[in-house]
């Protein structure tokens, strides 16, 4: 199957990723530890602006540059420096961005997401390193703001700047790339998404192969998907009234799901680009092969590896390794002998499937417990172990409780944060018991859906009694025992 | 207390009777003040003075009092610029080579005054209004280290600190007859120093004497890592006072002897050139054809990296701020409120030069044209040890004289600023006098060379009196 | 030629007001400038290089260690104009 494209839509994205795992900003030692801090708290005269101060590049932050480059299969280039970014704004201390211009330190990188029709390479431009701005907030509302507040102590973060190609044809593709770009990020410990800002995305995004239009500032990986389809909405609406779309900036309005036009071509910022006259070139290629070697293993190998090694299907090794710490997670628990088939369903399917719907993000994995907090409040947070994890399937894989409480069991834990196992749980709520457990359950479909090969079973033809257990397996997802559900129909059948 | 005195002379001082009375001595003439060469004169001078004495007198220059020129950050002293922007700001942090002033035991005694952002070459750029010449204080002192030239000129300091991008010290050394030396460009930290074109500027001493120049240039000089442009050379500078030239070999580049210039100051430097042969040198004349080319080159660099290095007096956080109903407005009114005419002129000047259309015809042409200078320099330099020529093609020149036709500013700098595109040594040292107004004699060298440099220019001096020449009738 | 609408413009660019009187002032003082500036068209330059530095270090870099940064108060020390630890400023507009 090859994807149409019927609308023509192209889609590239610029993704500005903060490298909190860094002790320290791109250009001072001011720590990056500032999140819960006070205003103006982790500032000094070189990421506040003051006259005299001069910026000293952070070694780390071009080491982790390096990785990202490598681990976007891009080239690292043999000169990099940085350039001056000429602009005017109050978050902006000195009247202009640290930045790469025409030597980016990466370029020409790719990540091959799960598109529209299968495997789909996305190209990626360059990455290039800059520094953050500091962080405004408005009194009141943007619109009716009557002044503004400036913390400075996001000033000076070290940012890495990916450029896309505009490779993406679906606002789906685009949200899928961004989870991809991010994990690999996490996998290589240079970022911590959770944190407030840590990654910003502006689009390109046109229609029918026609004029582009730049939307801004989305905060949010759904927010991606929902600029983007709004504003694909917007052009074809344009272009269906006759209209022509022009070349514009337009900004995302989370609140109302609309983007607005914020300037158009002719007004566009001279940035007047020169080199940074206080910071000297960099030759670095010669660090590759050090840098390489400390490159973890990525999404895509470890996908591989989990369904070679463990027999778990593509999916499941997809979302396992959707999360570096979901994947080390689910690799403690197989380790402790659990059946790595049952465990990939009972993490990835339902665990994971549970956080999702209660908005909760994994934060952290220590090898013992897995810690996730609210995606919006991070006030609300708890934890699940590897020994939680092992006992619970253990108990299901036993046949000593159904599938239902073991779901249940789940539930339990992640809304309330008392430290129980599950045995205590299903103890305390007297879930042993197995009646409508999920190969009865399958068992009784599987009769009342197939009437015809019911009745040839009951006829004589032995063959059907076959086909009447693969649809329990079907239905169970391969997790029913053969055995057991052969002796479930038939006990039933027969009364 | 003698009124000139060199640093020997006020160690001597102090420990015959003590720092604090070597700082009063000073503070009481800078208070006889008749040539506004302090915008800034520090109110814990004597204080600090009599700390050293407690003390005990450790470090090279203990209890020795020094000038700053007004864009070195000295943290608690109001570092303007000689600007209306920044006419409220105290730093918080010292500067490194104020933090190796202070660890030497040095005693600052104020911030100099200077033409705006050393926008100048006269001192009359300045918010806090021209510094006089001592030598006649109807003429401008050079600039933009003015103050600190001025005062020294004046017995106001034994010493300062200016600051040199396009002739800064050597102009003002050169008008106001005292030495001044601008080193090889990575040799002292700019940490700290407001920058007004960076891939061009050096902070370096000013005095009455060489000894003295490489006395301090022994404690500012170095490595520091707050600065990536900072070079560790190891250079030693007081070692290099050997009074000693022969075999120097001596290049005399014709082009800086252009049209225009003083004949009393192509005879006074030509003296000194022949009091060089006398001495054992050896001279020759060479050619330096892309020197014509400099001046261009060098304000078209100089005033695109200020359009940036500016940017950041907004108004926002520091400095000067005027009302405006958004912050847009009040950013443009700051600006144009805050900085006065030749900033102004030489931000949009440089703003022009970087913009979409015409980067290339001017910005990257004049990064070319750098190129090519500095080819020449470093011809030159592989034939002979050092080059020598006038600093200023003529004496100082009236207050006002000048000051509203920028390209005749501008031309001024015609001499020194050659050196800046090329990163090299050069020092100032006076070598003459015309109708009572010094002359000055400059002294150009290889990267990293202050010893040649300043050996050539302690020999010199040793055997003239010039430097020993005082302007009569200041305070 | 700098004419009145690239001295606005410029202007613009470098955020100072421009008011009518200087504008006549500005465009004939940078205008001798850059006729002054002009004469570098003369020198062929294609084959040169660009001299962005005349230090030829590379790589020049620090460590990742936290060290101290200023006090809030310090931080807001040379301004008047602040609320609960933050600077203010107009509404960007
Ligand atoms: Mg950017
Ligand atoms: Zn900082």
């Amino acid at each position: 199957m090859v994807y149409e494209n019927p609308d023509g839509v192209r889609i590239g994205l610029e993704i500005h990723v903060q490298l909190n795992k860094l002790k320290t900003k791109m250009f001072c030692g001011c720590s990056s530890d500032y999140h819960d801090a006070a205003p103006n708290t982790h500032t000094c005269p070189i990421c506040l602006g003051l006259p005299g101060a001069l910026p000293v590049l952070n070694k780390k932050a071009v080491e982790a540059a390096i990785k990202i480059g490598l681990a976007l299969e891009g080239e690292i280039a043999e000169e990099t420096q940085f350039h001056r970014k000429n602009y005017f704004y109050p978050d902006l201390p000195k009247g202009f961005q640290i930045t790469q211009y025409d030597f980016p330190i990466v370029s020409n990188g790719k990540v091959v997401i799960e598109g529209e029709d299968g495997e789909h390479v996305v190209g990626i431009t360059r990455a290039h390193m800059e520094e953050d701005p500091g962080k405004l907030a408005h009194i009141g509302s943007i619109e009716k703001s009557k002044g503004v507040l400036i913390d400075y102590n996001r000033s000076g973060m070290p940012l890495i700047e990916t450029v896309t190609e505009p490779d993406m044809r679906s606002p789906k593709e685009a949200r899928r790339f961004l989870d991809k770009f991010r994990n690999i990020l996490e996998y290589l410990d240079v970022f911590d998404g959770n944190l407030e800002g840590a990654m910003r995305v502006d689009a390109n995004v046109s229609v029918h192969w026609g004029t582009r239009v730049e939307v801004k500032n989305i905060s949010s990986h759904k927010g991606v998907e929902r600029a983007l389809l709004y504003e694909i909405m917007r052009q074809k609406n344009v272009i269906r009234r006759g209209g022509e779309v022009i070349q514009e900036t337009r900004h995302f309005d989370e609140g109302r799901g609309v983007t607005l036009s914020m300037r158009t071509k002719e007004e566009a910022e001279d940035y007047r680009y020169f080199r940074e006259p206080d910071l000297m070139p960099m030759h670095v290629i010669d660090w590759i092969p050090a840098i390489k070697e400390t490159l973890p293993e990525l999404p895509d190998a470890k996908r591989a590896r989990f369904m070679e090694q463990y027999g778990i299907t593509d999916m499941h090794a997809r979302s396992l390794t959707s999360k570096i710490m979901l994947a080390d997670f689910y690799e403690s628990v197989c380790a402790k002998g659990v059946d790595p088939k049952l465990a990939a369903t009972w993490t990835a399917d339902v665990f994971l499937g549970e956080l999702n719907y209660r908005d909760l993000a994994i934060s952290s994995y220590d090898g013992k417990r897995i810690r996730f907090i609210h995606a919006k409040d991070p006030k609300i947070k708890n934890s699940f172990k590897v020994s939680d994890m092992v006992e619970l399937v253990n108990l299901f894989a036993e046949g000593k409780i159904s599938d239902r409480a073991a779901v249940e069991v789940i539930r339990t834990m992640l809304d309330t944060s008392e430290e129980k196992t599950p045995f205590q749980i299903i103890e305390e709520k007297d879930l042993f018991k197995a009646e409508d457990d999920l190969v009865t359950k399958a068992v009784a479909e599987a009769i009342a859906e197939n009437g015809a090969a019911v009745q040839d079973y009951l006829g004589g033809m032995e063959k059907s009694l076959n086909f009447l257990v693969g649809q329990v397996m079907k239905k169970t997802q391969g997790t029913a025992d053969a055995k057991t559900a052969r002796e479930l129909i038939v006990k039933k059948l027969n009364g | 207390m003698a009124k000139w005195m060199n640093v020997a002379q006020i160690k001597e001082k102090i420990e015959e009777s003590s720092a604090e009375e070597v700082t009063a001595h000073y503070l009481e003439v800078i208070k006889k003040n008749k040539i506004n060469g302090y915008i800034t004169v520090s109110e814990k001078a004597l204080e600090q003075a009599k700390k050293i004495d407690a003390e005990g007198h450790n470090g090279p220059l203990a209890g020795v009092p020094i000038a700053i020129k007004d864009n070195i950050s000295v943290a608690g002293l109001p570092n303007s610029c000689g600007s209306k922007i920044l006419e409220n700001y105290i730093p918080p942090f010292n500067a490194h080579v104020i933090e190796k002033l202070l660890s030497a035991g040095a005693i600052i005694l104020g911030k100099t005054n200077m033409d705006e952002f050393a926008m100048g070459s006269s001192t009359e750029t300045s918010y806090f209004g021209p510094t006089a010449n001592p030598w006649d204080l109807e003429r401008v002192p050079g600039g933009s280290s003015g103050g600190s030239a001025a005062v020294i000129a004046a017995g106001q300091a034994p010493f300062a600190l200016g600051s040199d991008t396009g002739g800064s010290i050597r102009c003002p050394a050169a008008f106001c007859g005292v030495v001044g030396l601008k080193p090889t460009y990575g040799a002292v930290s700019r940490h700290g120093v407001v920058a007004y074109a960076n891939s061009l500027e050096q902070v370096g001493p000013l005095a009455n004497n060489v000894r003295d120049i490489a006395a301090l240039m022994d404690v500012i000089a170095g490595y520091d890592h707050k600065d990536s442009t900072s070079i560790d050379s190891k250079t030693e500078y007081q070692k290099a006072l050997v009074e000693d030239v022969k075999g120097l070999k001596i290049g005399v580049p014709k082009e800086f002897f252009g049209e225009g210039i003083h004949p009393d100051v192509e005879k006074a430097v030509w003296n000194a050139i022949h009091k060089y042969e006398s001495l054992g040198a050896a001279w020759e004349e060479i050619s330096m054809p892309n020197i014509k080319y400099a001046l261009a080159s060098y304000y078209i660099i100089a005033v695109s990296e200020a359009s940036s290095n500016l940017a950041r007096f907004d108004g926002t956080s520091y400095g000067f701020r005027a009302s405006g109903d958004n912050w847009h407005t009040m950013v443009s009114k700051t600006r144009a409120e805050g900085f006065g005419a030749e900033v102004k002129r030489r931000i949009l000047l440089g703003t022009y030069a970087l913009s979409a259309g015409y980067h290339d015809k001017y910005y990257l042409k004049a990064l070319k044209v750098r190129t090519l200078v500095k080819q020449d320099f470093d011809r030159s330099l592989s034939k002979v040890d050092v080059l020598m020529a006038p600093t200023m093609p003529n004496p100082a020149f009236k207050i006002g004289e000048a000051i509203e036709d920028p390209l005749t500013l501008y031309l001024s700098d015609v001499n020194t600023c050659p050196i800046n595109l090329a990163g090299l040594p050069s020092v100032s040292v006076p070598c003459g006098f015309t109708d009572g107004l010094p002359i000055g004699l400059q002294i150009m060298g290889k990267p990293f060379d202050e010893p040649t440099v300043l050996r050539a220019a302690h020999t010199f001096e040793q055997s003239t009196d010039y430097h020993t020449k005082r302007p009569q009738g200041v305070a | 030629m700098i004419t009145k609408e690239d001295v606005e413009h410029i202007g613009w660019l470098a955020r100072i007001d421009v008011s009518e009187q200087e504008t006549a002032d500005f465009m004939e003082k940078l205008n001798s400038v850059l006729e002054y500036f002009g004469q570098l068209d003369e020198l062929p330059t294609e084959d040169v290089a660009p001299t962005y530095h005349v230090a030829e270090i590379y790589n020049v870099f620090r460590e990742d260690i936290v060290e101290e940064s200023l006090p809030q108060e310090v931080v807001l020390e040379n301004t008047e104009d602040k609320q609960n630890g933050t600077f203010k400023v107009p509404k960007i507009g």
